[in-house]
């Protein structure tokens, strides 16, 4: 039977509802009176004829006592036919969805079933995670590796509450995720108690504001036209995550009773859009008579193709490009990344081009946290004036009012709204035409310059890094080198890491393939690390590639559940622990305020802490070596001194070889 | 405003004339190194104060007390100012001897992971 949707016809559905169950409870009657009158008839023939001769002192018991002390009252016939989540699998495969990451739940047992018998639990695969954030965030990393949305099955109400804060970091970091939560929407048939807590008119309210789109299927027909919209719509630059409610009646109704005209909806993927062409000819005319022209990206390459067009653009003209990491835009190891030498471009800068630059405002203004300005702190432009300022953005195609991931409004010259990565083909044609043979000496002067402070603030960052080489705690360029120096000759990728690592992999490492950086987060949500690596490392692993993630502590006790998980699917990954014992972004924000108060930020009374009350894990310190072997990974036991780190990777890196996950902890510095 | 500015000026001129006269205190590099860790220095500078992503270089070769010390107490960027109540004149300067006693570093070339 069909539902129906309780919000816009919620009288019918009660009624219909109510019929079924009458029809239910009196065809049990039947069953139950046909019973009763077997079982009587079989009480009479045992019943011994008068003047037998022996009578057993404890009679048999009748049918229909053994009936009633095994609960028995009904017959319960298996469903005939198809049942209604065998079709939803069948959707989902027709959009060839790898893996489905989840934490079981009764309000999809439907699903869950159809999945792993009828789907044979393939394409996708069910992956099990212990905590819905984990699933989302997994979800989320394997995206960002190979390019195809995952599926995350959550329970409804508490399940999807647990999800929000990884489709927040989904939602902030443009990374499609099909969420499907189970719910029971009919009230008049669902069971009371937990069930009915874990049930909402309309659960997908809690995350409307940060997916794309969302629908709540009342037949499989509607199911699969949502579906099918559902991937397709997350997949239209920007990406974003979206979210599809599903009944359990829906998953648990025979197909039958939907008649048997059902079709899947063929998925073609939509074109990306791209920028307006008169828009992107004026950009042009302006990029090739700058004379200072710098080009700033943020989540602009959806893929090596948008790396390469990039290269291929700031070559043009030898324009300095500024990466500010949340994706792996350019490669490190090119003359014209000049991300390090951030803040003197753009001082200098008569023309700023932002792709993808999720925070334009902070990017060519000064926001310092210092109190001045009746306490708002500093603000002031970082640009000088008569500064052209050009923007391509695909997220004004999608923005919402509530979450506040667009950031600070910035004024600019020329806004564009469209997909960078679709758009530069023909603003490098427009690139081209434009230039004339008059600047092309200018070009020239400015590449040999900037191959020139490519190289020396390249030969500054390995000297930067030798201060503290020998510290305890191990330092934290030394950590990233030496974890280098492992991976080095790997087809690796480094899919996760936290903010206290900064930017020394980027300035350390050979960054020049998509795969080699996946960018952070996105919303800033702490407990993405761990899960996300696990994810990345999973879609990873049949493309032979190493995974590496530098991992938080903190992050990690967010949800050390994902560590199972790869154990149990065998994803190898090695996790490094920048294991500094604390959460030191919030160190300062107290410290600030202490001093801002003219007070001593306090450390303890009982037992002394290194931060302040509040900021620090450690007192005891937590075993994360004896965590990860418990959920069956390789461990080694907290490093301190940097000499026994070198070895310890090394043996690490051989296990991860081998299949297996390995967590290597390494105490070292805040920052 | 200019006034306001010329007396903000004699104002951090006389704060360093009294920090240079903390500084000629006898100091500790071992005191300062533990005081260094207490007032949390280290979280954003590194335990040698060989600087980060959230704060720049101290040492080896810090800069002149004097002027580390203006800037500690007088700071309106990205660090907040540590006046006198919260850090006094005689631990800055056992935390300046500490930084003075960081020994220089060698040349990146002769370290074999960073050479190549």
């Amino acid at each position: 039977m069909a539902r129906k949707n309780p919000r816009s016809d919620a009288a019918r559905s009660e009624e219909s509802a109510a019929a079924v169950s009458r029809r239910k409870f009196l065809a049990g009657v039947a069953v139950t009176s046909a019973a009763a009158t077997a079982a009587t008839g079989g009480a009479n023939a045992a019943t011994p004829p008068a003047g037998a001769a022996k009578v057993p002192s404890v009679l048999r018991p009748t049918a229909h006592q053994v009936a009633l002390e095994a609960n028995v009252v009904t017959e319960v016939k298996p469903m005939a036919g198809r049942a209604g989540s065998d079709f939803m699998v069948d959707v989902i495969k027709s959009l060839d969805i790898e893996y489905c990451y989840a934490n079981p739940a009764s309000s999809y047992r439907g699903i869950h079933e159809s999945l792993i018998n009828y789907g044979k639990n393939t394409t996708p695969e069910f992956i099990t995670c212990m905590h819905e954030e984990s699933s989302v965030a997994m979800a989320h990393g394997h995206f960002k590796v190979s390019g195809k949305p995952q599926m995350v099955l959550c329970h409804g109400v508490v399940g999807l509450m647990h999800a929000t804060m990884a489709i927040y970091n989904a939602w902030a970091d443009r990374v499609p995720v099909i969420v499907v939560g189970g719910n029971d929407l009919d009230a008049a048939r669902r069971a009371p108690g937990v069930p009915t807590y874990h049930s909402g008119q309309d659960i997908n309210a809690l995350v409307r504001d940060i997916t794309k789109w969302d629908d709540n299927p009342v037949s499989l027909q509607h199911f699969a036209q949502s579906f099918v919209r559902a991937y397709k719509m997350s997949m239209t630059p920007p990406y974003e995550p979206v979210m599809i409610a599903l009944d359990g009646g829906l998953q648990e109704e025979p197909m039958n009773e939907h008649g048997g005209s059902l079709y899947i909806p063929k998925y073609v993927q939509t074109a990306p859009p791209h920028a307006d062409l008169n828009a992107l000819r004026e950009t042009a005319k302006l990029l090739v008579n700058a004379e200072n022209p710098v080009i700033v990206v943020d989540r602009m390459a959806r893929s090596q193709d948008g790396i390469n067009s990039l290269v291929q653009l700031a070559e043009l003209v030898q324009a300095p490009v500024i990466d500010q990491s949340n994706r792996m835009n350019f490669p490190n190891t090119h003359h014209l990344c000049q991300s390090t030498q951030a803040q003197p471009l753009i001082r200098n800068a008569d023309l700023i081009i932002g792709l993808e630059v999720a925070d334009f405002w902070n990017t060519v203004n000064l926001f310092i946290d210092n109190g001045l300005e009746n306490g708002l702190g500093t603000r002031q432009s970082r640009v000088k004036p008569g500064t052209k300022l050009i923007t391509i953005s695909s997220a004004e195609l999608n923005q919402k009012s509530n979450y506040q991931d667009f950031q600070r409004f910035q004024s600019v010259d020329i806004s564009m709204v469209g997909d960078t990565e679709a758009s530069l083909a023909f603003l490098i044609e427009a690139v081209k035409s434009a230039i004339g043979n008059d600047r092309k000496a200018a070009y020239e002067k400015r590449g040999e310059a900037m191959k020139k402070d490519w190289q020396q603030s390249h030969e500054r960052t390995k000297q930067a890094a030798v201060i503290g080489w020998d510290a305890n705690p191990i330092s934290v360029p030394r950590l990233c080198a030496e974890v280098w120096a492992q991976i080095k000759d790997l087809d690796y990728s480094f899919v996760a890491s936290r903010s206290g690592i900064g930017s020394w992999p980027n300035r350390l490492w050979k960054m020049d393939k998509h795969h080699h950086w996946l960018g952070g987060s996105g919303g800033g949500g702490v407990g993405y690390g761990l899960p996300a690596s696990v994810g990345a490392a999973h879609a990873n692993k049949p493309l032979g590639r190493f995974s590496v993630s530098m991992q938080g502590d903190g992050d990690l006790m967010f949800a050390p559940g994902a560590m199972w998980t790869a154990a149990r699917h065998k994803i190898p990954l090695l996790s490094v622990l920048q294991n500094n014992k604390g959460y030191h972004q919030e160190v300062m924000h107290v410290q600030r305020m202490s001093n801002r108060r003219n007070r001593v930020a306090n450390l303890g009374t009982t037992i002394k802490d290194m931060g302040p009350v509040g900021t620090r894990i450690e007192n005891p310190d937590v075993n994360y070596a004896k965590l990860a072997e418990s959920m069956g990974w390789y461990a080694t036991p907290p490093i301190s001194d940097p000499a026994e780190l070198g070895p310890a990777l090394k043996r690490a890196v051989e296990v991860v070889k081998s299949g297996q996950p390995a967590l290597v902890d390494v105490v070292s510095q805040a920052r | 405003m200019r006034i306001v500015q010329r007396k903000l000026g004699l104002a951090v001129v006389a704060v360093g004339l009294m920090l240079g006269q903390a500084s000629a205190l006898a100091a500790s590099a071992e005191k300062g190194k533990s005081l260094f860790m207490t007032y949390g220095c280290f979280q954003c500078h590194g335990t040698v104060g060989q600087g980060g992503n959230a704060g720049p270089k101290l040492a080896p070769s810090p800069m002149p007390y004097e002027a580390l010390a203006n800037f500690v107490r007088t700071t309106n960027r990205q660090m907040p100012p540590y006046r006198e109540a919260v850090l006094p004149n005689e631990d800055l300067a056992d935390i300046y001897a500490y930084l003075e006693s960081v020994p220089a570093v060698p040349d990146y070339k002769t370290i074999p992971i960073l050479k190549d």
